[in-house]
């Protein structure tokens, strides 16, 4: 039960993360109809700047909050303008142009962006400086029992504040009704005097900066930062934002934390389901295996990146739509 | 490019001329190893991953280029194709089938991983389809690296060595011949192999852009519902158009598995999608020559980028500020996104693909 509440907690955490930057492929989908196959990268980019202004920091003496605050507000501006330079030279340009084309630009940025930041912070893996104190509370009364840190409580809480933040730009601003009145009908918003370019830019500033957060959150989680990090977790989060119904802000919330407690949960358990001794107990012919390596199993939790994509395919062949969408399957 | 397809003309309608070029190109492919092994045997072994590479452009061409599916996880197939020889022919099963039985049969592994993948995605638009099959390339590779526990498929992330070489009428491929003074080396003699396979490769592709079936691609690409009014079976001929694309890639697989000799999970990560993808955007997708030639073109610039610029550097800088290995990723990246602006159907467009990817719909 323990280990349970444990993986809950941690596919939780996991899942705030991943529905943070699902928003972000959410909402470029929802206006232009585009897989912005780059906001991976953007991601990447806000932990590496961020990671960059904490080791700087890091020795200053500073209090940890505030180091950590300098590095965020480090990241936003430098994602928020690399959304802004992608949209203009790589997706702006091809907006009429058949669909294939601005794939293919997307996918182009983002290995032009992976491989600038290999040459900015090198090929290895680099580890975010412990400026703040890894503490565990104990959720439950056993003193062995499941805990929760205070960088995952710090996590989760953010998540919900961007969230909450986007929500309220999204329904309660003069801003959000042009984005909402662009992604419904590009000309007519034109015609109403929208500047649908302006804002087509600005839904890019605005994921770009929800990514700048969420690599922050992803880099001082694990601890370590790669200029390819941003691309599973990319896929991973765009299939949330899949699961959820694409264009659909709740939708990729939902998507996202139900996606982190899959995978979770797929790590914690599909291993112990699948061990070979365990196999032995109901299946025949697995004892030989069982007695050569008994902890090895056939799913163990080095498949735990796969979970993502079965249940991307999953859903486009049941659900095309996502959970909350309501675009047709031939949206889809 | 223009004076280029007018002089091609001129010679076609000249027939003895036609032929005298033929017979130039000809002479020259057959002594371009003899030339390259002057430089360094290492040229000929690039010629060799080259030509590979040409042999995956017209793969992924099927589903890209005639088809209209945008692909990301090709080099999957590639995969399937390399570790079905690898196992087929290695000591880790103690398995040594000859060279003319596993290729077909790797082919169709392969071409069964195509229907899998395309069977509950193909009803889907574009960028899902993408996206479904990068996840698949990825799939693919994590088993790759962990099938091999608790029955060891794959030797997991050590890879397969001592994978057999092809031998041809009892003779090793990967030997080198000596007929008096005059040595061959093995990469010689797979250099002609693999330009018979390239050559039959191409007759398929264009036999196949003019039939029925490619006929049918380009309505599916061209507009899917028209396509559907028309009577095509839309959804079997794209599986078609997968199941095809990924045999050709399971060959090339195949073939790079016995000339390399060895073969790990390392060899087929999403980035070499990515250049496969590069080279038939930049040549000309759709186009059989075009991406013929965006291929040769891909493969050696970083190559000679790879000779040249590391001393370059060095002499100007000192040391060497950029790696080759990044340049030539900064290439692929970048040859997608300007291709894509500025000349969206290639260097060699296809006529069809011209129209269809020009700006003013």
């Amino acid at each position: 039960m323990d280990i349970f509440l444990q993986q809950i907690v941690n596919g939780l955490t996991l899942g705030c993360v991943y529905a943070v930057v699902a928003l972000g492929y959410t909402m470029v989908y929802g206006i232009i109809q585009l897989i912005n196959f780059a906001h991976g990268e953007v991601v990447m980019i806000g932990a590496m700047v961020a990671f960059t202004v904490i080791t700087a920091l890091a020795g200053s003496g500073a209090p940890p909050l505030i180091i950590v605050l300098a590095g965020i507000t480090a990241a936003i501006p430098v994602c928020m303008a690399t959304g802004y330079v992608v949209e203009r030279t790589a997706y702006r340009p091809l907006r009429n142009a058949p669909r294939l084309a601005p794939l293919i630009t997307a996918i182009g940025v983002s290995i032009v962006l992976q491989h600038v930041a290999m040459m900015i912070w090198g090929r290895n893996y680099i580890s975010f400086p412990q400026i703040v104190e890894f503490t565990p509370y104990h959720i439950t009364s056993n003193p062995n029992g499941a805990t929760i840190s205070n960088i995952q409580i710090v996590i989760i809480l953010t998540s919900i504040a961007m969230m909450a933040a986007l929500l309220g730009l999204v329904y309660r601003t003069r801003m959000g009704i042009a984005m909402r009145a662009v992604s419904q009908r590009p000309d007519v918003a034109g015609l109403m005097g929208v500047n649908i370019n302006s804002v087509i830019s600005f839904t890019f500033m605005i994921g770009a900066a929800l990514g700048a957060i969420a690599g922050v959150m992803v880099g001082s989680y694990y601890g370590i930062a790669h200029y390819q990090m941003g691309f599973l977790l990319g896929l991973k989060a765009f299939s949330a934002a899949v699961l959820g119904g694409i264009g659909n802000l709740g939708g990729a919330v939902l998507g996202g934390i139900l996606m982190g407690l899959i995978e979770s949960l797929g790590a914690g358990y599909m291993g112990d389901l699948t061990n070979v001794c365990t196999l032995d107990k109901f299946l025949p012919g697995f004892q030989a295996l069982c007695e050569a390596n008994p902890n090895s199993s056939f799913f163990g939790s080095n498949y735990k990146d796969v979970y993502a994509f079965i249940v991307l395919i999953l859903v486009l062949v049941f659900r095309p739509q996502g959970l909350l969408g309501e675009r047709t399957g031939d949206r889809a | 490019m223009n004076a280029l397809a007018n002089s091609v003309a001129n010679l076609r309608s000249n027939p003895k001329l036609y032929w005298v070029g033929v017979a130039l190109i000809a002479i020259s492919l057959l002594a371009l190893p003899f030339v390259l092994a002057m430089v360094g045997t290492a040229w000929v072994r690039i010629t060799n991953l080259a030509i590979l590479f040409v042999l995956l452009s017209l793969g992924l061409n099927i589903v890209v280029g005639f088809a209209g599916l945008l692909d990301l996880g090709y080099i999957a197939f590639y995969a399937v194709g390399a570790y079905v020889y690898a196992l087929l022919a290695s000591p880790h099963f103690g398995l040594h089938l000859p060279w003319w039985m596993i290729l077909p049969i790797g082919a169709f592994v392969a071409c069964i991983f195509g229907i899998l993948l395309g069977t509950p995605t193909l009803k889907l638009r574009g960028d899902y389809l993408a996206i479904v099959t990068l996840g698949f390339g990825e799939i693919i590779r994590i088993f790759m690296n962990n099938l091999s526990e608790p029955i060891n498929l794959t030797n997991g992330p050590k890879g397969l060595a001592t994978i057999d070489p092809i031998h041809v009428l009892g003779h090793d491929l990967s030997s080198t011949t000596r007929i008096g003074d005059f040595a061959m080396q093995g990469p010689i003699k797979y250099y002609y192999l693999l330009l018979i396979i390239l050559l039959v490769v191409i007759v398929i592709n264009l036999r196949l852009q003019n039939s029925r079936i490619g006929r049918a691609w380009e309505a599916i690409r061209e507009d899917e519902l028209a396509a559907r009014a028309m009577g095509i079976n839309t959804t079997r001929m794209k599986l078609l158009a997968f199941a095809m694309g990924a045999s050709f890639g399971g060959i090339a697989g195949g073939l790079f598995s016995s000339i390399q000799g060895f073969i790990s999970p390392e060899s087929f990560i999403l980035n070499e999608s990515v250049m496969v993808l590069a080279m038939v955007v930049l040549g000309g997708m759709g186009n059989i020559w075009g991406v013929i030639l965006g291929a040769i073109l891909l493969s050696f610039v970083p190559e000679v980028l790879r000779y040249t610029a590391e001393p370059l550097q060095k002499m100007i800088f000192g040391k060497s500020l950029i790696d080759p290995e990044v340049i030539r990723m900064l290439l692929f990246g970048l040859a997608m996104v300007v291709m894509m602006l500025y000349r969206p159907a290639g260097i060699l467009p296809s006529s069809v693909r011209r129209r269809e990817l020009s700006r003013d719909e």
